[in-house]
């Protein structure tokens, strides 16, 4: 599994580095990047899956391996 | 007929000992340009590719990406996409101190085209834009559309206009403007060459860098390394500001001492308190850093950088001071869009502007250290990394300075501290 982070659309609920802390960090304000590339190991996969369907605005997005969404 | 002549306030000069291959005197017309060998026959792509690789040509519009990568990335997507490419030549030149790319628009509009429609023959592209902000810059391009044939060309170009913003320059926010959306840039991925404009892939390439490729079809690899140095070939543009003297546009080869251009410029080394890099985004350096070329690995390992070759040089302005209202600016002018740029940027300002004012406290500089080390990479541009870079280089560069701030002992901003909203910017009187 493979993710990007649509940082312009974050508006810091911060769901993201509670189900997946591995993967997601928060600033100061509660804003949110990627620690890594967006590649997402297996047995993380249900963490992220969960970061991603509990984020309000939907900026975590998944992806192909061409960066497609998917 | 000629085009729209060049800002009087700037005067254009060439690096002693250096033929010039982007400025020239006066604004081309197509006739001259032409005669001087333009608009040759197009190379073969492939050839031309190798030799764009070759070349080790970067680009000019602030992050110095080797050419050929772009290219070939561009290449590769439209062979896998099945979708013919769209080229952008970037001309709208956020960076306050900076007016290179204006000038090469407004003077050398056929020199961009020509190396417009080489790359559009490299990168498979049928579509191409020259986007701008500059009023001048864009009635500059059209007029020399309008002098050259579409099968010179061989593909439709048109001028896009945006409003002029720090941030409507990055590659992203010009895609999204042509595709109809604000110009502000948006995160990644996709890239451009994977998908911006109507999903196609695109080459977005600074005007700069595709003024060099005519030189290069003509000439070769091994001319075009003939000035510069080995990791950053060729010569660049660079305008140099402040100093209390008016600026100026040079060309220059990649390689030159720092000191030498202030020299040339008219600027002892001894007036020197430091000098802000890259336009706003490569921080500051000091005094001591004056001995540095000006190439991008040099500038680079010292943790500067060369940017879009935007210099300004301080003299009597106090450098806490410009960091501050460096900070004040990107605070401003960032896209609104990432909470840790908007929030980043405001809060580094604040801290900066108290060190100006001599009432921050040790805990705030603290605070500072720690956003410009983990506030890059934070945000979907490099708006917060050129913040970041100027926090930084205040902190690293000038820690007698901060001390004496947080002393409250700088005479310079006691007596009245340096303040601008866009500070060393080349203003203009609209042409």
């Amino acid at each position: 599994m493979k993710i990007r982070l649509d940082r312009t659309l974050c508006d810091g609920f911060g769901f993201c580095a509670k189900h997946a802390p591995g993967h997601f960090s928060l600033d100061d304000w509660g804003y949110a990047s990627m620690t890594g590339d967006g590649s997402v190991a297996p047995d993380d996969e249900a963490d992220v899956k969960r970061a991603l369907m509990d984020c309000p605005v939907h900026a975590i997005i998944e992806i192909d391996e061409q960066d497609d969404d998917v | 007929m000629t085009t729209t002549a060049a800002n009087p306030g700037i005067t254009v000069a060439v690096w002693p000992g250096c033929v010039p291959r982007l400025v020239n005197q006066g604004a081309e017309d197509f006739l001259d340009y032409r005669a001087e060998g333009g608009y040759r026959e197009m190379p073969d792509a492939d050839q031309f590719l190798a030799e764009v690789q070759r070349s080790g040509l970067l680009g000019r519009g602030g992050a110095g990406f080797p050419l050929a990568i772009k290219l070939a990335s561009v290449r590769d997507s439209v062979a896998r996409r099945g979708a013919d490419a769209v080229i952008i030549a970037n001309g709208e030149e956020g960076e306050p101190t900076s007016i290179k790319d204006r000038w090469l628009l407004r003077n050398r509009p056929h020199l961009v085209l020509d190396g417009l429609r080489l790359a559009a023959a490299v990168a498979g592209a049928t579509r191409g834009y020259v986007y701008v902000s500059d009023p001048a810059a864009a009635r500059s391009i059209e007029a020399a559309l309008s002098e050259v044939g579409a099968e010179t060309l061989g593909l439709t170009i048109s001028v896009y206009t945006v409003n002029a913003g720090y941030v409507a320059g990055e590659e992203t926010a010009a895609v999204r403007a042509i595709n109809g959306g604000p110009a502000k840039p948006t995160d990644k991925p996709p890239r451009p060459y994977q998908k911006g404009v109507a999903q196609r892939p695109t080459l977005v390439s600074n005007v700069e860098t595709l003024a060099n490729l005519p030189y290069l079809a003509r000439h070769g690899a091994t001319a075009f390394r003939s000035e510069g140095t080995d990791s950053s070939p060729g010569t660049f543009l660079a305008t140099v500001s402040g100093g209390g003297r008016p600026p100026v546009l040079y060309e220059l080869p990649h390689g030159a001492v720092l000191a030498d251009l202030l020299g040339v410029h008219g600027i002892p080394a001894n007036q020197v308190r430091g000098v802000l890099m890259g336009g706003y985004f490569a921080g500051l350096l000091n005094p001591e850093a004056l001995e540095v070329t000006l190439d991008h690995q040099t500038l680079r390992a010292g943790g500067s950088g060369l940017g879009c070759g935007a210099i300004s040089v301080l003299t009597d302005d106090c450098p806490v001071a410009v960091a501050a209202s460096v900070l004040a600016y990107f605070g401003r002018e960032n896209a609104g869009q990432c909470g840790s740029c908007f929030n980043g940027t405001a809060a580094m300002a604040a801290v900066a502007e108290a060190l100006r004012d001599q009432v921050a406290t040790t805990e705030d500089v603290g605070r500072l250290q720690r956003w410009a080390g983990v506030l890059p990479g934070r945000g979907a541009c490099g708006t917060l990394d050129g913040a970041t870079k100027v926090a930084a280089s205040l902190l690293t560069q000038f820690p007698e300075l901060v001390a004496l701030h947080l002393a409250g002992a700088c005479d310079t901003c006691r007596g009245g501290a340096f303040r601008g909203e866009r500070p060393y910017a080349i203003e203009e009187v609209p042409a």
